[in-house]
């Protein structure tokens, strides 16, 4: 089977689009830079017909991970990559002829504010979904979902929180500003966090892709996770540990801490970098969200094979090796 | 001017209300007249099936069908629910008449003959739906299959006012402004559920009320309500409340809301004795709603329903008490006799505190007798229950036996369920008479006992009274009704019959191989109770035996001597503090312990450490730990050398069962419900499940549970987890209640707190589930050994936690400053507090 991944450049990307390889399929990747990995390869834009027609040949598969994640950024911009894009890619796979798509959702679709605990894939929504990407996301898991037909199985997956070794988004965020001595805890950090190691969350993808077409798969949404939550505390200490940096170990309250996130969004509205926290991350951090993993389990019968114990393992592995390469 | 309004189906939206189910029906009234009924129907799409029974159901006054609206729902598919609203009220027709009882009574008759109702059927009815619906029993007794009652009444209760409520909107011009000008009866009905009603489902119990017009009937109903005989319905009334005798062959079932301040339990009172034959579940907490705010109550009386069916066809109703064994015992004060005629001046109660009283076996007997004969003069009857709130000692063993030989159940409600769950344990057994000392007779003040109220200074002068002896009664007489702990949930008035208190003494003597010189040392208060029958002598130690904590070493040793003790039983949170204050005692004190051939620990796991102290203390003695609960006691037993032995192994060892107990276990399944076949098999995880001779008769005012822990035929479901091993050992793993039912399937606690407390930092702990059943999450609360501070446990303590357990994955492990526990045993850890404290914290910001 040929699969297209879509956005292989990110961490997530490159390691599903390993993990096909490995389980002896052909990969072909799209994305906007080179992506130094050794498959079929093309170069373009998501709003680049062209090169989507060009990409999709051949293709019975594909994973759509391409999508704006960055927590700025606005509306205008979310929606043309994050919905706009995703009708693109669906709409040029079916003319292509696949017959399998998988969507990389998140759980932040279906995500209110109001803790998760134990829930399952709750539909996505994007009146209520917070800030401008859960929103954007939940509006093309919908219209992807909408697409699902009886030749042509469409499943989404929603990963929460991956992690691993590479890692900028959450991993690097952390230790960048636990080396600045200012990561700090959110009402002690106590709320109970579900998360993803890296290898967990490319092959339950490679799950998807292998299981779309079954009944109890297809035209469905699954939230993913190691199903071991773990305090936001501990999730630091454990990461920070790995970098060999000090656990964090000052706390502020929550509403101190999403004030200042939303004086931050206005202010770091006007430049390039981004703000060191804004009100949804505040939020995320504060709150808990765990899931329930059975039916996800059962429909891709699929576990994670990486535990967070070994992962933060290879966390620290890696860690050490680039200190010695330094 | 009254309003003629026909009737209309309810508003779209009601919260729970499925529009199908509503249906408009014309039949004739009372008068000839055709009107038009709204009823809920939940046959409605389906005319010309035939159910296997109709649930007639009568709303009272204001409230409408809507009221039933979650039987139709929950009702199964034979099952057809049919639920009016009466004329005038609901959405049925505003004719401008006023109806009376009788009428009433002849409009429902002629509804369900227009419906074709002909089948069996079961009356439901609420609050002054009540009358209506007995009215029409009477007039259907081919067909009623049952009557079902909820917080109703027939009559007032022999002694009792009007409920103050009715009186005061019935008061004169209060009636008109109170029902019909303003909504104040109305809101105040829905204000009457005791759970907190939503908004919505209170708006929809007033839809069909909504203007002055609409609500004249709501008036008429009350104004209706006989107060005086003269009144035109008394008759009426008074015919159907006469006429219940009618019912004896019909199953019938009364659920009651006991915080009802219209209908309280004196109106369930009137009922049962009206109806002694029917199955009563009192829902604790729940108001006159009861169903509203009590969502047990429709699926239990559903469970009611089914089984009426399945009696007919077994002939075994698991809600009823176990059936009394015909096994001949000597009666409970034959013991007492015959050592009074051995040893006359031989000492029966030596009480340590106060004066120091001794009391021989002579003229414990007398007394006895000349209580029974005085009280039984006094309006004790068999059958009556006599609450007593007497501290143990010689006055409360005395009035014990005479309540016993006169035939009257004794109501025991310890101080250990604390004041307020003492009130509501009396109040819930309905006590016909209270013996008690001062402080009890001001609680009992509060409970409205109709009988006797005597106070134990009073006992003198009943004794004194010239009357004859009663006859003995029988051996099926209740013999006492003693409670729960309430550690998971209200406490359960718990029913013995003479027969099996009877047992219980007999397994006691067999057991422990009691003869007549031995002394029993009774920190523990049963035991005190016991020693009488068993003819051997008590001690009761100087010590607040509501407050175990409270039995100093030094009077443990000063109780031994003086009777020289050969049985102790104490609760472990009394050995934990004789241990802690045994420096004080004399080499002389010391030695007073070497008559002791037998130490019991019960009431609670006793840890082992504990356990090698006292034996350290009295080298002499068999320390054993029983295991039982209120409803069985003893169930089995272990010894110091046993448990020295089993550490390790998952759970309390608690040992095999005594003779005469038979254990099984009903095995868990993935949802962590225990459905099970019973097995013996080793090494099941389930519901430990216990048949003896000796257990409880059944639960008190307690339909429901009963007929869930009685389910098995002849045995008692615990509420207990554990397992037996290959050796046919008993051990415990935890309650039911506190399971941890995670994804991967259910999970018991208190092996894990076993191994946790193993740690050197950690002194207590507790393992408890958050999340949704199926998906919960593993947590341990520990105290710690080194102070450290509530919270979140650190990263590497807390993975020492979980290595300890590592086929489980422990998301956190929070500290706390100590325990939430059981009043009574000072050790059951609330479990459901600490999910429910842990679940608010890491949940982080809502």
């Amino acid at each position: 089977m040929r699969v297209l991944v879509t956005g292989a450049s990110g961490l997530l990307g490159a390691a599903t689009a390993h993990a096909i390889a490995n389980r002896g399929h052909e990969v072909v990747v799209f994305q906007r830079r080179a992506s130094g990995l050794p498959f079929d390869e093309v170069r373009g834009d998501i709003g680049d017909d062209d090169a989507l027609t060009r990409v999709m040949v051949g293709a019975s598969a594909v994973v759509h991970l391409a999508a704006k994640v960055s927590i700025t950024g606005t509306m205008a911009e979310f929606e043309r990559v994050n919905v706009e894009g995703t009708r693109r890619v669906l709409q040029s796979a079916k003319v292509a002829g696949a017959s399998k798509f998988v969507y990389v959702s998140s759980p932040s679709v279906a995500h209110t504010g109001a803790p998760i605990i134990g829930a399952g894939a709750l539909p996505a929504n994007p009146q209520t979904a917070r800030g401008p990407y859960a929103s954007t996301k939940a509006q093309a898991e919908l219209l992807t979902l909408a697409q699902d037909e009886p030749d042509f199985a469409v499943v989404a997956i929603r990963p929460h929180l991956v992690w691993g070794p590479g890692d900028e988004q959450l991993i690097g965020r952390i230790i960048t500003r636990a080396r600045a001595g200012r990561l700090f805890l959110i009402d002690h950090g106590v709320a109970l966090i579900d998360t993803t190691y890296i290898d967990n969350a490319a092959s339950a993808l490679v799950a998807a892709v292998e299981r779309a077409a079954e009944p109890s798969v297809h035209g469905r949404a699954f939230v993913v996770t190691n199903g071991e939550p773990r305090t936001v505390a501990e999730l630091l200490t454990q990461i920070t540990r790995a970098a060999g940096l000090p656990a964090p170990t000052r706390s502020v309250p929550f509403a101190a801490a999403y004030g200042a996130g939303r004086v931050a969004e206005r202010v770091w509205q006007t430049r390039d970098s981004e703000p060191p926290l804004t009100g949804f991350l505040a939020e995320q951090l504060a709150t808990a969200h765990w899931f329930d993993q059975r039916e996800t389990r059962a429909a891709l019968a699929w576990v994670p094979a990486v535990g967070l114990a070994e992962g933060f393992g290879r966390l620290t592995s890696w860690y050490q090796r680039g200190a010695v390469a330094l | 001017m009254n309003l003629v309004e026909s009737a209309s189906l309810p508003p779209a939206g009601l919260p729970g209300l499925d529009p199908s189910w509503s249906r408009l029906a014309n039949a004739p009234d009372h008068s000839g007249r055709i009107c038009t009924w709204h009823l809920l129907d939940s046959y409605a799409q389906r005319s010309g099936d035939v159910p296997r029974l109709t649930l007639v159901c009568v709303h009272g006054n204001p409230t409408w069908s809507y009221l039933w609206r979650r039987l139709v729902q929950l009702a199964p598919a034979d099952v057809r629910v049919v639920a009016m609203d009466q004329l005038e009220m609901g959405f049925s027709e505003r004719t401008g008449d006023t109806r009376r009882l009788a009428d009433r009574v002849a409009d429902l008759s002629s509804l369900t003959e227009a419906l074709g109702i002909t089948g069996p059927v079961v009356t439901v009815a609420h609050d002054w739906g009540g009358p209506i619906s007995l009215g029409w029993a009477q007039r259907h007794l081919a067909q009623l299959a049952g009557v079902v009652l909820l917080n109703t009444a027939v009559h007032q209760p022999v002694g009792g006012p009007a409920p103050a409520l009715i009186r005061l909107a019935r008061s004169g011009p209060l009636l008109n402004l109170n029902t019909v000008h303003t909504s104040a009866f109305l809101r105040g009905t829905t204000a009457l559920s005791g759970s907190k009603m939503s908004k919505q489902t209170a708006k929809a119990f007033r839809a069909p009320y909504t203007t002055s017009q609409r609500r004249v009937a709501i008036g008429d109903f009350v104004a209706d309500i006989p107060l005086e005989t003269e009144h035109p319905s008394a008759k009426k009334l008074d015919l159907i409340a006469a006429d219940m005798t009618e019912f004896e062959q019909v199953p019938m079932l009364l659920l009651w809301g006991p915080g009802d301040p219209v209908f309280s339990d004196l109106y369930l009172g009137d009922l049962m004795t009206r109806a002694p034959h029917a199955d009563v579940h009192r829902y604790e907490g729940a108001r006159h709603l009861v169903s509203e705010d009590d969502e047990r109550v429709f699926p239990d009386l559903l469970r009611w329903v089914a089984n009426l069916a399945l009696e007919q066809r077994t002939g075994s109703n698991p809600g009823a008490g176990i059936a009394t064994q015909q096994v001949h015992r000597t009666r409970l004060w034959d013991g007492l006799h015959e050592a009074a005629e051995r040893t006359p001046t031989g000492v029966a109660i030596v009480e340590m505190s106060g004066a120091g009283r001794r009391v021989t076996w002579r003229r414990l007997a007398d007394t006895v007798d000349q209580l029974a004969a005085g009280l039984h003069a006094s309006g004790v009857n068999p059958g009556d229950r006599v609450s007593l709130l007497i501290p143990p000692g010689a006055d409360l063993i005395a009035a014990v036996y005479a309540c016993w030989r006169i035939g009257a159940g004794v109501v025991i409600a310890d101080a250990g369920l604390g004041i307020k769950g003492m009130r509501r344990a009396i109040r819930g057994a309905a006590p016909d008479h209270v013996i008690a000392i001062r402080s009890g007779l001001a609680l009992a003040r509060t409970l409205r006992i109709p009988g006797l109220r005597l106070s134990v200074k009073g006992l003198a002068a009943i004794a004194r009274i010239d009357a004859p002896m009663p006859p003995e009664p029988s051996e099926s007489a209740t013999a006492v009704i003693v409670f729960t702990s309430g550690a998971t949930g209200p406490a359960k008035g718990v029913v013995y019959r003479q027969s099996q208190v009877a047992g219980t003494r007999d397994v006691l003597r067999e057991h422990y191989v009691i003869n007549p010189s031995d002394a029993i040392v009774a920190a523990f208060a049963p035991w005190a109770v016991f020693g009488p029958t068993l003819g051997v002598a008590s001690v009761i130690p100087d010590m607040d035996v509501t407050k175990p904590r409270t039995l100093q070493a030094v009077a443990l040793a000063e109780a031994t001597a003086a009777v020289a003790g050969t049985l102790l039983w104490a609760s472990p949170a009394a050995l934990t503090n004789v241990i802690v204050t045994a420096g004080a005692l004399s080499a002389e004190q010391r030695r007073s312990f070497d008559s002791l051939r037998l130490v019991l620990g019960a009431g609670a796991p006793v840890p082992l450490p504990l356990l090698e102290q006292i034996h350290e203390l009295v080298p002499h003695a068999d320390i054993r730990t029983p295991y039982g609960m209120t409803e069985v006691l003893p169930v089995s037993e272990v010894n110091l050398p046993e448990i020295r032995a089993a550490a390790g192994g998952n759970g309390v060892l608690v040992g095999r069962p005594v003779n005469g107990v038979e254990v099984m276990i009903s095995a868990l399944d993935a949802d962590g419900r225990p459905v099970g076949e019973l097995t013996d098999q080793s090494e099941v995880t389930g519901e430990i499940c216990v048949k003896a001779d000796h257990m409880r008769d059944r639960y008190d005012r307690l339909w429901a549970t009963n007929y869930s822990a009685s389910r098995d035929s002849g045995w008692h479901r615990t509420g207990d987890v554990g397992h037996l091993d290959s050796d046919g050992r008993l051990w415990v793993e935890g309650r039911l209640a506190h399971l941890i039912v995670t994804a991967r399937g259910p999970v018991t606690p208190v092996g894990i707190e076993q191994r946790v407390q193993q740690l050197p930092f950690v002194q207590w702990a507790a393992a408890v589930g958050i999340g949704p059943s199926g998906n919960q999450l593993p947590i341990v609360i520990v105290t710690s050994t080194d102070g450290t501070a509530e919270g979140l446990l650190d990263v590497d303590s807390t993975q020492m936690v979980r290595d300890q357990i590592p086929e489980l994955d422990i998301a956190a492990v929070l500290v706390r400053d100590e325990l939430p526990v059981d009043i009574r045993h000072n050790s059951k850890i609330d479990r459901k507090a600490l999910s429910f404290w842990a679940d608010q914290i890491l949940a982080g910001h809502r």
